[in-house]
């Protein structure tokens, strides 16, 4: 496979993926924001902005509407919902000859549906209903992409950015929350503190998933250890990781070059990390520390990933 | 038919003009030809509103496919269907037998031509084309000189602009043997015709044209470089905003090969290689869709990144097969074009079979004189334009315009060419829910490997306005389906 067709589709799985993201915790964030308890809404907005990465031109300046407007349709900042859709179509629309109709029209759907009037004043009326709708338009186009295009090497690419760029904005949202997780605010009434937690499950599409394994018995370090450590649920980092790996492995068998040691050796170094240490480990640690390595060895996964398969110099393709 | 017309058929027609100009459907008493009866007889029997739906159905499908183009300078609503008439354009067993040979004929001989231009010059140095007129085209590549090109095949892929006079004769209106583009709606346009009229279809006999990307591929793999069995070939379009990026796609799609930009393209060692995922891979042949001007920095233009810097120098070592070849515009240059019937006389000892537009030469002073005088009934070309741009068409221009091109001749006559006006032919097209006859050309398309293999039909591009007589896509055009009789 073209080695920047593959960069177009990873691409474009990332920024999919980082729209769904930033839909999600805006959502969750504008819900908390309802109740007057807790954090003010300065600091909320603050702690938004830093687990979506501190992309740019999203001071706040007490007007939520304003601000949450922003963050959904300006093509600002790398985590704006437009700015992420745009990329993405963008990116698909130079490997359209790669991806399946169906892919291509649900995309250039979403599109489409960012840049009309109608999504606009829905969003004035029901922020809420908008966003969800975005959401479901990201949904159906992971649906047919998994049920339409042929699951080879390009697919397996797509599935790389998503798991890699998931896993990323998960040890993110952790690292800005832990510490609140943990050292909760002094507060009149727990119902607040439960309000937050929830939040955070929901954030990562996780709080149904987290009362089957734990029941609705909400503590600080089952949430960590759930959204870190579990393999089964799909936004648990574990099981991001775990998707790295198996698509990593599957590109060299879809005809994709054997993956050099020190990236093999960067995804298992992480896959162990995840696969052998307890939460009981990890707190006794510097947690803060731990996600913070995580978001480092994502970032090294990703250089080399890059410096292999697509911008490697032609010295080093010439001599294997 | 020929024995009064059915009501229907009058309907239809309703005030259908007939004057000078030759019309593909009817004789000039009115009649249908006798290949349009079947199609006639079809149309007259069809209720109103069908004829509207299947219209509808053909537009839905071309949008839903994506077959589009892009139109330069224009902000909003860049990505445009090419507009697609319903009623196809006939063309007997008898009529393509001449075009098929009149095209061998033609292309055999310009081939030739470029391999003399290129080495030997004979026909320069024999006076029969003017050596100024050749070193002074600006799609001339001295680079070219004495480089030997596999198979001594420059132009591989061409398709040629025909006009039909009013005499019923084919003409050469323009050879196209850069990167002629269109191919791939002859393709899509036939299979949106079988879908829409299947038993008309199947009733009249069409020979097929849809295996042209399968030949397409056997002329490129009969160009690779020797000791190369099994040729990795390519196919190298400028990118996602070039107006037939669409076209790129399919025909890399339906042969079953790469589409490549200049920037997955790497030299090492006269070398091209592709940056693929399995590291750098050999390439051996590519079918170029960029400009000579674009293809290679180091070369040509060096403000240009669309191309692959060393190309040329791998080219000239004979490691890669890049086709069309460079310098191959020198060929269809407008001045040039003039000189067409005395190169096919020169190089094959044959008369033209497909004859020419009278052409007048501006540099030389008495037809100069000739056309500035007569400049509201000429046409005027710019020589290095394609696509409708720089032209003039004197009868329907006005003064100041006429003036400004007086200006420009005489300031740089070598750039520009004069012809008549020509009262080429119409077909019938479903505009509302009748039929009015539109001007027409026809472009086939030429392949040139181990032989010239054309598909029988091609292009048939009509100017959708009222009298207009501009069949550019990039200006109003729209195409129908062509089809060639057994």
């Amino acid at each position: 496979m073209l080695s920047r067709v593959a960069d177009s589709l990873y691409w474009m799985s990332r920024y999919l993926e980082r729209a769904e993201n930033t839909v999600r915790q805006l959502d969750v964030t504008m819900n908390l924001m309802l109740d007057t308890g807790g954090s003010s809404a300065d600091t909320r907005w603050q702690q938004l902005v830093a687990a979506l990465g501190n992309p740019e031109g999203l001071e706040w300046n007490g007007k939520l509407e304003e601000m949450a407007g922003r963050l959904v349709f300006e093509p600002i900042g790398h985590a704006s919902i437009t700015y992420c859709v745009n990329a993405a179509r963008e990116n698909a629309r130079q490997v359209r000859e790669e991806i399946s109709t169906e892919q291509w029209q649900r995309l250039n759907r979403l599109y489409h549906q960012m840049h009309s009037a109608q999504v606009q004043s829905q969003f004035r009326s029901s922020i809420n209903d908008a966003l969800s709708a975005v959401l479901d338009g990201i949904h159906l186009f992971k649906g047919v992409t998994d049920t339409t295009m042929i699951h080879g090497q390009g697919w397996q690419f797509i599935r790389l950015g998503r798991y890699l760029e998931r896993a990323y904005a998960i040890a993110t949202l952790l690292e800005v929350y832990q510490a609140e997780l943990f050292n909760p605010h002094e507060r009149e009434h727990t119902g607040y503190q439960y309000l937050e937690q929830v939040g955070l499950l929901r954030c990562c599409t996780a709080f149904e998933a987290y009362c089957q394994v734990y029941t609705a018995d909400l503590t600080a370090d089952r949430i960590l250890e759930f959204l870190l450590l579990n393999r089964d649920f799909p936004h648990a980092i574990r099981y991001c990781v775990d998707g790295v790996r198996q698509a990593v492995d599957a590109i060299q068998r879809t005809g994709g070059r054997r993956p050099p040691d020190e990236l093999s050796a960067g995804i298992g170094r992480l896959h162990a990390m995840l696969s052998y240490t307890t939460i009981g480990e990890i707190l006794a640690g510097d947690a803060a520390a731990f996600l913070h390595s995580i978001r480092e060895q994502c970032l090294r996964i990703h250089e080399l990933m890059y410096r292999y398969y697509i911008h490697y110099s032609i010295q080093s393709a010439l001599s294997i | 038919m020929s024995a009064g017309h059915p009501a229907e058929l009058e309907t239809l027609f309703g005030d259908y003009p007939l004057d000078r100009a030759f019309d593909e459907m009817r004789e000039p008493n009115g009649d249908v030809r006798p290949h349009y009866h079947a199609l006639a007889e079809t149309l007259a029997r069809l209720p109103q509103d069908d004829l509207e739906r299947r219209k509808q159905s053909a537009e839905l499908s071309f949008l839903t496919q994506g077959i589009t183009f892009t139109v330069y300078g224009r902000e909003e609503g860049t990505e445009r269907i090419f507009p697609y008439d319903l009623l196809p354009r006939i063309v007997t067993a008898q009529e393509w037998d001449r075009i098929e040979r009149g095209l061998t004929q033609r292309i055999t001989a310009l081939n030739h031509f470029l391999r003399d231009v290129y080495f030997d010059a004979k026909i320069l140095n024999d006076r029969v084309v003017p050596s100024e007129l050749v070193y002074s085209c600006k799609h001339y590549r001295r680079q070219m000189r004495g480089l030997q090109v596999p198979r001594n095949v420059y132009i591989a892929v061409v398709g040629s602009d025909l006009l039909r006079l009013n005499t019923g004769e084919f003409v050469v209106l323009e050879d196209n043997l850069r990167v002629p583009s269109g191919v791939s709606y002859m393709l899509t346009n036939r299979r949106v015709m079988k879908r829409t009229f299947p038993q008309l279809f199947h009733s009249y006999g069409v020979r097929p044209i849809e295996h042209y990307p399968q030949l397409l591929l056997s002329t490129l793999r009969s160009l690779a470089p020797e000791g190369r069995p099994e040729p990795n070939i390519v196919l190298l379009t400028p990118g996602v905003f070039n107006s037939a990026y669409f076209e790129h796609t399919y025909l890399a799609r339906q042969m079953g090969i790469d589409l490549v930009e200049g920037r997955d393209l790497v030299t090492h060692d006269n070398i091209v290689y592709m940056r693929t995922t399995d590291g750098l891979k050999r390439v051996d042949v590519i079918y170029r869709r960029v400009d000579d001007d674009f293809s290679d920095p180091l070369i040509f233009r060096s403000d240009s990144a669309l191309g692959c810097t060393g190309l040329f120098n791998a080219y000239r070592a004979g490691n890669v097969t890049v086709t069309n070849a460079f310098g191959t515009g020198l060929a269809d240059d407008k001045a040039l074009y003039a000189y067409v019937p005395d190169i096919i006389h020169y190089y094959l000892n044959e008369d033209p079979i497909l004859p020419n537009v009278k052409t007048y030469i501006l540099t030389e002073e008495k037809q100069r004189k000739h056309v500035l005088a007569n400049l509201d009934k000429l046409v005027v070309k710019a020589v290095g334009e394609s696509g409708g741009y720089g032209m003039l068409i004197g009868p329907q221009s006005s003064a100041q315009q006429r003036e400004e091109f007086a200006r420009q001749i005489e300031a740089n006559p070598r750039n520009y060419i004069a012809q008549p006006t020509l009262d080429f032919s119409r077909a019938p097209c479903l505009i509302g829910n009748h039929l009015e006859p539109r001007h027409v050309d026809l472009r086939p398309y030429i392949l040139f490997g181990d032989k010239v293999n054309i598909v029988p039909g091609g292009l048939t591009r009509v100017a959708l306005e009222k009298g207009s007589l501009v069949v550019n896509s990039s200006q109003g055009g729209g195409s129908k389906d062509t089809w060639v009789l057994e």
